[in-house]
Parts: C-alpha cells; sequence; structure tokens
C-alpha cells in the first residue's frame, strides 16, 4: 500500500523541521527547569532560532525548489525574509526576556515554546507555493499568538484583547478559505503556481475567480491590518502584553508581505489590474485612517498601532504600483521596494517596542506616552535613540525610514500614479506631527518621575544597536536594498 | 587646485565635532563642551577659506569637486562641488558658527554640550546643503537640518516654544515632501539620473516646467519666507534662543534662495519666465507690506525678523529679473543680511540677558549706560537700514538698479523700501537707545563685556568691508552667474 509513496526532498524545508523538533524539545525539557532557572530555556529558544539560520545559510542554493509535491518552496526571497524573521525573534527574545521575568504569569516556558511555533507558522507561510499550507502556516502563527496575548491572565484588558483578536481573526481566516475556495471552483488548483498557469491558458471563469479574489484580499487585508480590517489592531496593540505586541508588531509583517507576494503576484498576477484596484482604496484609507487616528492618542502602543496602519498601508503602495496597463516592467522595482519598506518598518518596530519594555519594570509599563517626559535628563543616550527610531519612522533622512519611503515614492512615480505620491506625502505630513510629539515629550518636557533605568545591560547594548542600526542603514541603505532586487529577481 | 577633499571636510568636521562634544555628557563638563565646540567651530571654518583662496573666478562651473557612488540602486551619488553663487554661504555658514558658538558662551548653562552639538551638527548639514550636486543628497541635507532646528527652538526657546517648534518643522516639512516628488519625476524623466547638472540640460515641456517650479516654490517660498507662507518665521524667531536666531537669519534663510537659482531658474527656465510675474508680485508685497508690518512691532525680535523677510523679498526680486546686476544684487544682499541680522539678533539677545525682555516699551536710554555697545548697535541698525557703506547699501542698491531697467514701477515699489526700512530700524533704535533711562531695569545695565564686543567688531568689519570694498564678494560669483544667466535664456521647450 506504500508503493506511491515516495520519500519528498527534505532539505528545502530542513530550517523548518529542524525548529519543529526543537520546539517540541524545549517544551519537554522545560517541565524539568524551575521557574528561577527559566534562563535554560531562554538559551535554548535562541540557540534553536540560530540553529535555523544557520541552517538556512548551508542549505540555500539560490534556486527555486519545489518539494512536497510542490506545496513548499525555497527561493530567495523566502531565504532572505525567514534571515529577517530570526533575526527579529532573535531581537525580540532579547528585548522580551527582563519584562517576562519581572512578570510572574508571563514567566513560563510557554511563552518560549509559543514564540517558537508561531515562528514556525511564519517561516511555513513564506515557504507557502499552496493554499492549504499557507493556511496551515497562518494558523500556526495566529494560535500561538492568541494564546501569548492571554498569557497575562489576571489582566482583563489582556483577556479582552485576546478575545478580540481571536475571534476577529478565526473570521478574517474564514474569509481567506472562503476566498481560496472560489478560485479553487474556478482554477480547479489549490498550488499557487497551478493557477498562474491555468489562468495563462485561459477559460477560466472571470467572475467566480474576481469574487474569490475579493474575498481573499479581505483576508490578507485583515492580517496585514489595514483599514477597514483594522479594527483589531490598536485594541491587541495596547492589550496585549508588550513583549507580545512587539513580538505582533514585528516579525509577522514579513510572513504577511511574504504571502501577499505569493498569493497575489505569483498566483494571481493576470488579475492585477483588480487586486491592484482593491489595495489602493485599502492602502490610502490606511494611511488617512492610521495618520489621522494616531494624532488622538496618548498611549504609545495604541498610537504606534495606529502607526502601523499607515505603515502598511505606505508598504501597499509598492505592490500596486508592479503592473501598469499590462506592463510588468515596473513589477521588480515596485516589489523589490515594497520588500525594503517592511524589512525597514520591521527593524525600526522592534526598536520602538524594545524601547517601551525598557522603560517599563516591575509593576510599572511605561506605555503612556507622559512617561517619557524629560526622558533626555533621565538618560540622554536612550532619549537620542528614542529620537532617532521616531524621525525613523516620519520618514525624516538620514534614517532607515526615509529610504523605505523613497523608494516605495520612487516606485509610485516610476509608474505614473503621481496623485497617489501626493496623497502619500501629505499623509505622511501628518504623520509626522505624532512622532514629533513623543520627540517633544522626551526632549521639550521636565521629567515626571526621576528614577534610573533598570533594564539589564544585554538589552540596553542590542537596542542601541538597534537605533544605531537604523542611523547606519539610513546612510548606507544599498546593502538590504540590493538584497532585496536580487532576491526579487531569482525568486519571480 | 587643492587635493584635499575640501567640501567633505567642511561637512563633516561639524558634524564630528558635534558628536564629541555630545559625548562629554552633562553640564558639570560645560567648559570643556564649550572649548571642544570652539575648536570645531574654528577648525570648520579654517578649512573653508582655502575654497576662496583657491577659487577660479574666471571658472563659472563647479569647482573642488568630489564624485562617489553611494546608493547605485538608485544612482544616487555622494556629488559635491561648489561656484560662486554657493562658495560664499559655505564660508558665511562656517563663520556663523563660530558667532553661535560664542554667543551662547555664558548665557546657555543649560544642556550645553546638547545646545552646541545641536549648532554643529546643523552648521554642517547646511554645508552639505550648499555643496551637493546630487538631487537626493540635498535633500537628504534638505530634511535633516530640520531636526536640529526643531530642537533647537523647543528646548532652548522662549515660553511658547512648542508651538513654534511644531509650527516651524511641519511647515518646512510640508514644503520639501512636494520637492521630494518633484525630484522623483525628474528622476524618472532623465532616464535614472538624480545629478542636478544633468537635469539642468534636461529638455521638459511648458507643462511638467510649471508644475516642477510650483513644487519647487512651495519648497523654497517656505524656507524663505516669501508672503504668503511667512508666517511661522516671527513665531521661530521670537522662541528661538539668540543662537537659534542668528543661524535662522543668517544661514537658514538663505537656503530656500539659493534652492531658486540652483533648481527652480535653471531646471524649468520657460516656467521661470512664465511665472515670474507671480514671484516678483509675492516680492514686492513682502518688500513693502512686510516692512510696515515691522514697522508696528512691539517685540525686538519680532521686529528684525519681519525685516528679514523684506529683505528676502529683495533676495526673490532681484532672482526674477533675469539681469546679471539683479541675480548679483540679490547674492550680495543675501551675504550682507547673513552679517547684518546675525549682529541684529546678537545684538537683541546682549539685552535679553540683562533684562529678559525683548519688548521696545521695557527699555529706552540704553545708550547711557552701555555706550559702547549702542555705537556698535547704531551701525547694525544702519546697515539694517541699507545706509551707504555699508552692505546692506550694496545689495538693495544693486537690486533697485537692475529693476529700473526691468520695471519702473517695480523699481518704485522696491526703492520705497528705503524709507520703510529706515523708518523701521532707526525708530526701535531711537525707541530702545536714545532719551532718558526708563526704568530701574536700564539703570542697572552693563555695558558688553569682552567677548560681546569681540563678536560685534568682527562683525561690524564684515559689514563695513562689504559696504566699502564689495568687489572681492562680487568678483567670485562672476562668472557663475553669467552662466546661469546664459543657460535661463535658452528656453528649455522642444
Amino acid at each position: 500500500m506504500f508503493d506511491n509513496f515516495v520519500v519528498p526532498n527534505l532539505l528545502p524545508a530542513a530550517p523548518e523541521i529542524f525548529l519543529a523538533a526543537m520546539a517540541l524539545a524545549i517544551l519537554m525539557i522545560d517541565l524539568l527547569v524551575k521557574d528561577s532557572r527559566r534562563t535554560v530555556t531562554f538559551a535554548l529558544t535562541q540557540l534553536a532560532l540560530i540553529g535555523c539560520a544557520a541552517i538556512q545559510f548551508a542549505t540555500s542554493t539560490g534556486e527555486i525548489t519545489y518539494t512536497f509535491s510542490n506545496m513548499f518552496v525555497d527561493d530567495l526571497m523566502s531565504d532572505l525574509l525567514k534571515l529577517f524573521l530570526y533575526m527579529t525573534v532573535i531581537i525580540v527574545m532579547f528585548y522580551s526576556r527582563g519584562y517576562v521575568i519581572d512578570r510572574d504569569t508571563m514567566n513560563k516556558g510557554e511563552y518560549y515554546v509559543l514564540a517558537l511555533f508561531a515562528t514556525l507558522g511564519m517561516m511555513v507561510m513564506i515557504s507557502a507555493n499552496h493554499f492549504l499550507t499557507i493556511y496551515i502556516g497562518l494558523e500556526l502563527l495566529s494560535l500561538s499568538l492568541y494564546a501569548m496575548v492571554a498569557m497575562n491572565r489576571d489582566s482583563v484588558v489582556s483577556t479582552e484583547a485576546a478575545m478580540k483578536y481571536f475571534v476577529l481573526g478565526a473570521l478574517a481566516s474564514g474569509l481567506l478559505l472562503y476566498g481560496m475556495s472560489m478560485i479553487y471552483g474556478a482554477t480547479g488548483t489549490l498550488e499557487i503556481t497551478g493557477i498562474a498557469e491555468r489562468l495563462n491558458s485561459g477559460g477560466v471563469n472571470k467572475s467566480v475567480l474576481v469574487f474569490g479574489l475579493v474575498f481573499l484580499v479581505a483576508g490578507l487585508a485583515f492580517k496585514l491590518g489595514v483599514v477597514p480590517f483594522h479594527m483589531w489592531i490598536p485594541d491587541v496593540y495596547q492589550g496585549a502584553p508588550t513583549s507580545v505586541t512587539l513580538l505582533i508588531g514585528s516579525a509577522p509583517k514579513l510572513a504577511a508581505f511574504a504571502i501577499v507576494m505569493r498569493l497575489l503576484v505569483s498566483g494571481l498576477l493576470p488579475l492585477a489590474p483588480d487586486w491592484q484596484n482593491m489595495l489602493i482604496i485599502l492602502s490610502v484609507l490606511s494611511m488617512a485612517i492610521g495618520n489621522l487616528a494616531a494624532i488622538a492618542q496618548t498611549n504609545l502602543k495604541r498610537m504606534l498601532a495606529y502607526s502601523t496602519i499607515s505603515h502598511m498601508g505606505f508598504m501597499l503602495l509598492g505592490i500596486v504600483t508592479g503592473v501598469v496597463g499590462g506592463d510588468a516592467r515596473y513589477a521588480l522595482n515596485a516589489y523589490s521596494s515594497a520588500m525594503f519598506y517592511v524589512i525597514s518598518y520591521v527593524l525600526m518596530s522592534a526598536g520602538t517596542f524594545g524601547m517601551i519594555l525598557l522603560m517599563a519594570r516591575a509593576g510599572f509599563e511605561a506605555e503612556e506616552i507622559d512617561d517619557y517626559k524629560g526622558l533626555n535628563k533621565r538618560s540622554p543616550w536612550f532619549a537620542g535613540i528614542m529620537l532617532m527610531l521616531m524621525f525613523s519612522m516620519a520618514g525624516v533622512p538620514f534614517f532607515i525610514g526615509f529610504f523605505a519611503k523613497f523608494s516605495v515614492l520612487q516606485a509610485v512615480v516610476a509608474a505614473g500614479y503621481m496623485w497617489l505620491a501626493i496623497v502619500a506625502v501629505l499623509f505622511s505630513l501628518i504623520g509626522a506631527f505624532y512622532y514629533l510629539r513623543v520627540v517633544k515629550v522626551m526632549y521639550f518636557d521636565t521629567p515626571a518621575d526621576d528614577s534610573p533605568l533598570t533594564a539589564p545591560l544585554d538589552m540596553r547594548i542590542l537596542i542601541s544597536a538597534n537605533g544605531l542600526a537604523v542611523a547606519f542603514l539610513g546612510i548606507f541603505p544599498q546593502v538590504i536594498m540590493s538584497l532585496c532586487a536580487y532576491a526579487l529577481l531569482r525568486s519571480l | 587646485m587643492s587635493t584635499y577633499p575640501l567640501l567633505s571636510l567642511a561637512i563633516w568636521i561639524p558634524i564630528v565635532a558635534g558628536l564629541v562634544v555630545l559625548t562629554t555628557g552633562g553640564d558639570r563638563n560645560a567648559p570643556l563642551a564649550r572649548m571642544l565646540s570652539l575648536v570645531g567651530a574654528v577648525a570648520a571654518f579654517l578649512i573653508t577659506i582655502p575654497l576662496w583662496t583657491g577659487f577660479d573666478v574666471a571658472n563659472g562651473g563647479m569647482q573642488f569637486v568630489e564624485l562617489k557612488t553611494w546608493i547605485p540602486r538608485f544612482n544616487i551619488n555622494y556629488h559635491l562641488g561648489v561656484d560662486g553663487i554657493s562658495m560664499l554661504f559655505v564660508i558665511l555658514n562656517a563663520f556663523i558658527t563660530i558667532v553661535v558658538v560664542a554667543a551662547g558662551w555664558e548665557v546657555i548653562q543649560n544642556k550645553v554640550a546638547q545646545y552646541n552639538a545641536a549648532f554643529l551638527i546643523m552648521s554642517g548639514l547646511m554645508n552639505g546643503i550648499f555643496t551637493s550636486l546630487d538631487g537626493v543628497l540635498f535633500y537628504v541635507f534638505f530634511e535633516a537640518s530640520l531636526i536640529p532646528l526643531y530642537l533647537i527652538i523647543g528646548v532652548w526657546g522662549g515660553p511658547n516654544r512648542v508651538y513654534a517648534a511644531f509650527k516651524f518643522f511641519l511647515y518646512t516639512l510640508f514644503g520639501s515632501l512636494l520637492f521630494l516628488l518633484a525630484l522623483m519625476y525628474l528622476f524618472i524623466q532623465s532616464g535614472g539620473s538624480f545629478s542636478i547638472l544633468e537635469w539642468h540640460k534636461l529638455p521638459i515641456p511648458l507643462g511638467p516646467q510649471i508644475w516642477l517650479f510650483l513644487a519647487f516654490l512651495i519648497a523654497f517660498a517656505v524656507k524663505v519666507p516669501m508672503w504668503p507662507v511667512h508666517t511661522w518665521l516671527p513665531d521661530a524667531h521670537v522662541e528661538a534662543p539668540t543662537g537659534g536666531s542668528i543661524v535662522l537669519a543668517a544661514i537658514a534663510l538663505k537656503l530656500g534662495a539659493y534652492g531658486f537659482l540652483r533648481f527652480s531658474l535653471p531646471i524649468a527656465p520657460d516656467a521661470s519666465h512664465e511665472l515670474s510675474s507671480l514671484v516678483i508680485a509675492l516680492s514686492l508685497i513682502a518688500v513693502v507690506y512686510i516692512g510696515f508690518v515691522a514697522l508696528v512691532q512691539a517685540d525686538m525680535k519680532k521686529l528684525v525678523a519681519y525685516s528679514s523677510i523684506a529683505h528676502m523679498g529683495f533676495v526673490t526680486l532681484g532672482f526674477f529679473m533675469f539681469s546679471a546686476m539683479g541675480v548679483e544684487g540679490a547674492l550680495v544682499q543675501m551675504v550682507s543680511h547673513g552679517f547684518v541680522s546675525g549682529a541684529m539678533f546678537f545684538c537683541i539677545g546682549v539685552m535679553y540677558d540683562r533684562v529678559h525682555s525683548r519688548q521696545i516699551a521695557d527699555y529706552g536710554g540704553v545708550v547711557n549706560k552701555m555706550p559702547k555697545f549702542a555705537a556698535l548697535f547704531m551701525l547694525f541698525t544702519m546697515a539694517n537700514a541699507g545706509l551707504p557703506a555699508t552692505s546692506g547699501f550694496v545689495g538693495e542698491f544693486m537690486v533697485i538698479l537692475g529693476a529700473v531697467k526691468f520695471n519702473f514701477w517695480v523699481a518704485f515699489a522696491a526703492a520705497s523700501s528705503m524709507v520703510i526700512g529706515a523708518a523701521y530700524s532707526l525708530w526701535m533704535y531711537k525707541r530702545v537707545i536714545f532719551g532718558d533711562v526708563a526704568n530701574h531695569h536700564v539703570e542697572e545695565l552693563t555695558d558688553i563685556n569682552k567677548r560681546e564686543f569681540l563678536i560685534l567688531a568682527v562683525l561690524a568689519i564684515a559689514t563695513l568691508w562689504m559696504g566699502i570694498y564689495p568687489q572681492p564678494f562680487t568678483e567670485v560669483m562672476h562668472a557663475s552667474v553669467n552662466d546661469l544667466l546664459h543657460h535661463v535664456a535658452i528656453s528649455k521647450i522642444q
């Protein structure tokens, strides 16, 4: 009965297999570790992630390799995104360690194991070449995150956030699945490259296809957190423990970008005029509502949540300008700008939430903007780091955020959407206001409390490195820009 | 020609010096921070001297050029160079930085290291603006220079500093974002080049030229500032510390005017001719109307701020008459205004440090207590009013001469400002300096100390030198201005 069974090529999925094994092993080992010795779990988690990165390097061929009956793909885009993913999760784990130790309900082995499973889910999403693979990856990520948001059991806000996240997330998954089933109905395949072939050979029922596309885009928009599917973002960002917000606000953006690329670009490129128009509306709305609503916030986490919405809207501009009038000449330029934007955003976002964790201590969350009053008096160095992160988010040079905006804008202008570029810059002007307000609070106001920062040394060093990287990559952005362009050139 | 990368040094010495000053930390090390800042500022100034001595006045093109690849993905280069138009501003900027560091010597006691570092970094960034020959490099310096000034106004400014800092930042950011889109449009049109000199040669149809010109106009008009987008300037000036006002008036305002010569005129010459009457009208409004606004100000800093707007109106007027006399007069006016307005703000700072008021009504009879100060202040007031033999006269006179050839009524309106300028400057001087000692604050005044005297004396020498013998200044401009005007006279429409 096993006649037809062929052992698939496991090599392209080696990092995923390794991480799954490690996560299970850590789950077991952690049972033997006392609460006071949780550092062991932490170290093993970091080792697992570093191991993944090493395997990724070793097994990367630069070729597009399909495996598991074409359900899984390994190409340069996935290699690059996964390497940034490991890096981000490693940083996130470092930042959150002190915060987690200070809070008893969170200082459990599950915290690390769930983070690893979430990472695994994102890796699967990045490498998916099949609707089911995407779905499995997405659910693995989402279920891990739901649990992590709720980890601080005693907090009403966290529990509410988790509930909201779960209900809306399930709804979005349903939308995505519904869209997938429609597209399956129209094309007869679930395989992404297969769908592209069917579409190119013609004879596909367009109305069923576009009907499915609408649901697909809605599902993706939810996962990206763009307007009008953004409702969960502010509540979850604010309600989740900050260390979990840090995770939600950084790494999953890479995975979301990957599935947008896989589904819309690899699979449904012939429908580009349709989904581009949908995404333009989502993008403009996100920039508008994200930036305007952020102005009104007094809670830094909530403000950053709205800022995420606007950033994702801006990133979408890179994706909507790939195909102009059936001409895909600008595709590489546009998509690689969007990829650069996502990577830059993840770096800035990790740094900013890291700052909130740095300022927090046992029993104090440092999540109100007013908690940063007079930071320049208390710690000029970290005020400087936060200043760089804020100006980078606002898109002011010499920081990486400027070149992120720059590369997306030039793609928009190159595609001839001048009006869209003007809308984008006007909303970034509005956006600059609330980032400036954080700088104002740190520099112009007098401190409300003078207690020194208590963060451990490793965190101080890492967050300084994070901030300086934002400045350094803002002066020398070429390496990452060309890596993105090269990876996409070899993958599309 | 020197083989050293002089322009890079002029940009990066102050920036590195600023970062070094930051490392001195808290106010315990304030004397060290001040000393290091002064050394950095003087070193940065000395490095710019060879730019003048080694400058080839017969060459209208770019000199001291440096070209390195920066971001090949978008063909962005680290491309620097100066011509007769920009060279003087690099030196002026470096010079004013010394004045600013010296001006804050005893006055600033709070976060001394950060204060000086902000000015040094800003000085380097502004040198970057004047020397960039790559559109993106220019833009990066242009926008990055907002950060230090935002902090200077917000941290060391007056009571309403937060409002002024935000207004300043958002106003100028608004202008520069549309400018960025114009750069991208040019990048696409030129087939993938950000080189400003390439763009000068690029043929563009009239329609897009008009749009480009308007995008440039918004960016630079906000920076100059021109009427009606000038309202941020009085707020920023009034709230900024003395050093901030000096830099703002002496250098930052020149950035916008410089942008007209580097971008608007050569890249969109046809649109410049087409819309010149618009710019001339706005300039005349600035000269005449803002002059009257200055007349009624009760706050000395506001008065000088409005007079700056009026003087900058002369500059934009000079540019858009497309004659050598007009453009050179405008450039002389820019340099002169750098010395004179810097000195005016410093003088007001000297009085403010003693009395803690900028209201004209709080003074009177200052000459009785501060004779040396009154004499020097007199000179700068006269220069501000455009008295012959001071630098203020040369520029305005040249612009008016250019205007007479262009159109009599334009010249008439411009010349009326000589009267208005004299009125607001001298009337302020009379109320503040002359008369009997007005109150006990004035009674307690002490005359300027050696540091203050030295700063004012140096500025006075510069003002008189430019007024009596402007030849060295105009000589370096000739070739570049002539090249520019020849270029602008040729249509780019094909």
